[in-house]
């Protein structure tokens, strides 16, 4: 007991002599240089963006004044309400709308068919090994690095044969074709890291192939599924190439509506309003970044992945 | 332990993955309300057996029968057995409770049944507070209550473990290893217990499988195991400190087989041989515990020796010596501890000793 403050003094008489206690903090030249890097990669993506924005909250006449960068003096919301409903592809001027509804209607059941196909898939391929699931396991990554130009002929030849090119349920079977081996690859590697004793005690309590993928994988899923949500939104919706070879013309996408619009070659060039047709295209993907990289970051954090 | 009918009975197992044999015709015949354990170092297929018993893996030749019936090609869940494994393998998305009712939910039992079981295995293993909470919000020795729980609810008649506590620290694994042995008293279940920890082996079990490359080397009680080895490895795989082994030879020289080892001449009078002693290269084998530091003359054989290093080891010291030229630990209490360099009388009786022929192992 009576050699508690003599021990405190001591510590006190160390503390003027350094190094003791934390390290200070400093500012390595390694550090400067990755701000440096990061404000210059940042400045490099947010300036075409501020370009864009300013652009289409200017009236006409001022773009034709030329100064790029001056914030718009009568800010004007009328480019995007045209660009939402009276831009022109040739002869039809509905706006970007309708490309919207498409993109949506293509975007949904595509992400929600090839998350469910890849989620039974991975889980087959950890937890269920049969006789070549190996092979198959090969073939499907090697898919992934298969150009899409290859094969879009076939598919075409293909799909025409059972009557389906240019037909809303035929894009969507390409888009969940074309999502299947990266979305598998992802839901297999994250399967396979769960302990798999996990499995095998579902198995001694009975539990078989779908009850142990309902009731034990798929709720410590969530995670990796939002990490499939975000890349088959994004991925889909900004898809061009599929959009138009096999959406068929009524249903072609918000990306071939807004090349349409942009491309257009009748009448004067509405920089503001291309400029806000862009933006609402890219909203989606946006604003599916924003929300779920936040539930992606507290899926982790409350520990589903880790018993 | 009326240990009568046979429970589980293993008859000529053998597994491979692909080109890798890990049990070849295993035999294992485990009694009714019998405590076993596989002992054996890591990767000696331990598991690999647990699992087939199970029925987690087909296995490649053979049968498994329990409780009389040939459970061999049968699922996991129609074998009466429940599973305990070492990282608990609790569902993490779904509360105690649920994790504890699973398998019944599975096999549809009435609710009011589900109840009742899982108040019964919740006040067998003092979990009851804890039922509502999920996985993450528990200690590691409540999981493992849990996923014990998880096979007591089931009404199983054999409990498998697979190296239950060895995720747990030092005291905790001792309080479960009481608990575990507390409840097999009380349930009086067959238990079959994978460790490689040689002190939950012979504390826990009726009767020590020590298993070596998907072999079983010996089957018997944890004494008879400890005190007769039948060959080298189980001599010294169990023992801590380990067993004394001195290369020498046998011979019977003078009236008696003697050990010999360079200057050493140890009397085998009161050994009892296995099997008729032949001369040729031999070991021999003491362990620390059977051998007396400066306690006379009295013993059938005595040396003296030089202490070299000194281990204190809490309750007990272990002295190191030289003895014919090869390193040997006698184990001695705190309050008789030698200095270092102090010279010692050794004595021991040859009758607690073990012969192995250096050739095949096995014991003389
Ligand atoms: N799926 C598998 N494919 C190939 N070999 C395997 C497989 N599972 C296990 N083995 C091999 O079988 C042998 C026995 O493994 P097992 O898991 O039964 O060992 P163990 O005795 O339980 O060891 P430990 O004490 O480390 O748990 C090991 O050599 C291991 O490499
Ligand atoms: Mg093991």
């Amino acid at each position: 007991m009576s050699a508690a403050p003599i021990a405190i003094q001591e510590r006190s008489d160390l503390a003027d002599v350094r190094p003791y206690g934390p390290k200070p903090r400093r500012m390595s030249p390694g550090r400067i240089g990755i701000y440096a890097f990061l404000i210059v990669a940042a400045l490099f993506f947010l300036i075409p963006v501020y370009i864009m924005i300013v652009t289409s909250l200017k009236g006409m006449p001022e773009i034709r004044l030329g100064h790029l960068f001056s914030l718009p003096h009568e800010p004007t919301f009328q480019p995007w309400a045209d660009a939402w409903l009276h831009a022109c592809t040739g002869r039809d001027c509905n706006g970007l709308s309708p490309g919207f509804y498409n993109s949506v209607k293509i975007t949904l059941p595509s992400v929600a068919i090839s998350i469910v196909c890849a989620s039974i898939n991975g889980y087959a391929l950890t937890f269920w090994p049969y006789k070549g699931a190996n092979l198959l396991f090969g073939l499907l990554v090697f898919g992934a690095f298969v150009p899409y130009q290859v094969v879009i002929y076939p598919l075409i030849i293909g799909l025409s044969s059972v009557g389906l090119f240019a037909t809303l349920p035929g894009i969507i079977i390409v888009h969940t074709i074309f999502g299947m081996p990266i979305l598998t690859l992802l839901f297999r590697n994250f399967y396979a890291a769960l302990p798999a004793e996990l499995f095998k005690a579902a198995r001694v309590d009975g539990a078989g192939f779908w009850r142990i993928f309902f009731s034990i994988m798929l709720p410590m899923s969530v995670p990796i599924a939002v990490v499939a949500v975000i890349l088959q939104v994004t991925g889909i919706w900004n898809d061009f190439l599929f959009g138009i070879v096999f959406a068929g013309r009524s249903n072609w996408p918000m990306t071939v509506q807004l090349n349409n619009i942009v491309n257009t070659t009748t009448g004067v060039k509405e920089y503001n309003v291309n400029m806000a047709a862009t933006i609402l295209t890219a909203a989606v993907p946006l604003v599916i970044y924003f929300i779920s990289g936040r539930w992606f970051v507290r899926g982790i954090a409350a520990g589903a992945v880790k018993g | 332990m009326a240990a009568t009918d046979t429970s589980v009975s293993i008859q000529d197992l053998s597994l491979s993955f692909g080109a890798v044999t890990v049990l070849q015709t295993l035999n294992l015949d485990v009694a009714d309300g019998e405590f076993i354990v596989l002992l054996g170092p890591s990767g000696c297929g331990k598991s690999t057996l647990l699992n087939c018993i199970a029925g987690l893996l087909d296995v490649s030749g053979g049968r498994i029968v329990i409780k009389g019936k040939n459970v061999t090609w049968e699922e996991p869940k129609d074998r009466g057995i429940g599973m305990v494994f070492q990282s608990y393998a609790l569902y993490p998305q779904m509360t105690v409770e649920k994790n504890l009712s699973f398998g019944l939910r599975v096999a549809g039992t009435p609710k009011d049944e589900i109840a009742k079981r899982i108040a019964r295995a919740a006040e067998i293993l003092q979990i009851e507070p804890l039922l509502q909470r999920k996985p993450t919000a528990l200690s590691g020795g409540q999981r493992q209550r849990v996923a014990i729980g998880r096979a007591l609810v089931r009404d199983v008649d054999v409990f498998l473990f697979d190296e239950p506590l060895s995720n747990l620290d030092a005291k905790l694994r001792a309080e479960l290893r009481v608990e575990i042995k507390l409840l097999h008293r009380k349930l009086q279940n067959t238990m079959i217990y994978v460790t490689h920890d040689q002190i939950e082996a012979m504390t826990l079990a009726d009767r020590i499988a020590v298993m070596k490359g998907g072999v079983i080397q010996q089957l018997d009680a944890p004494q008879i195991i400890y005190n007769r080895p039948v060959n080298r490895f189980v001599a010294g795989f169990l023992g801590s400190p380990a067993m004394n082994f001195l290369d020498g030879r046998l011979e019977n020289a003078g009236g008696g087989w003697h050990f010999l080892a360079d200057d050493l001449k140890i009397p085998l009078g009161t050994y009892h041989f296995d099997r008729q002693p032949a001369p040729g290269p031999t070991v021999f084998g003491i362990r620390p515990e059977h051998v007396s530091l400066n306690s006379g003359t009295g013993w059938p054989f005595s040396t003296a020796a030089n202490v070299e290093v000194v281990e204190p080891m809490g309750s007990d010291t272990l002295v190191w010596l030289r003895l014919a030229k090869q390193n040997f630990s006698v184990r001695v209490t705190s309050e008789r501890t030698p200095r270092n360099d102090e010279p010692v009388t050794v004595g021991f009786d040859p009758m607690r000793a073990s012969l192995f022929d250096t050739v095949t192992g096995s014991r003389l």
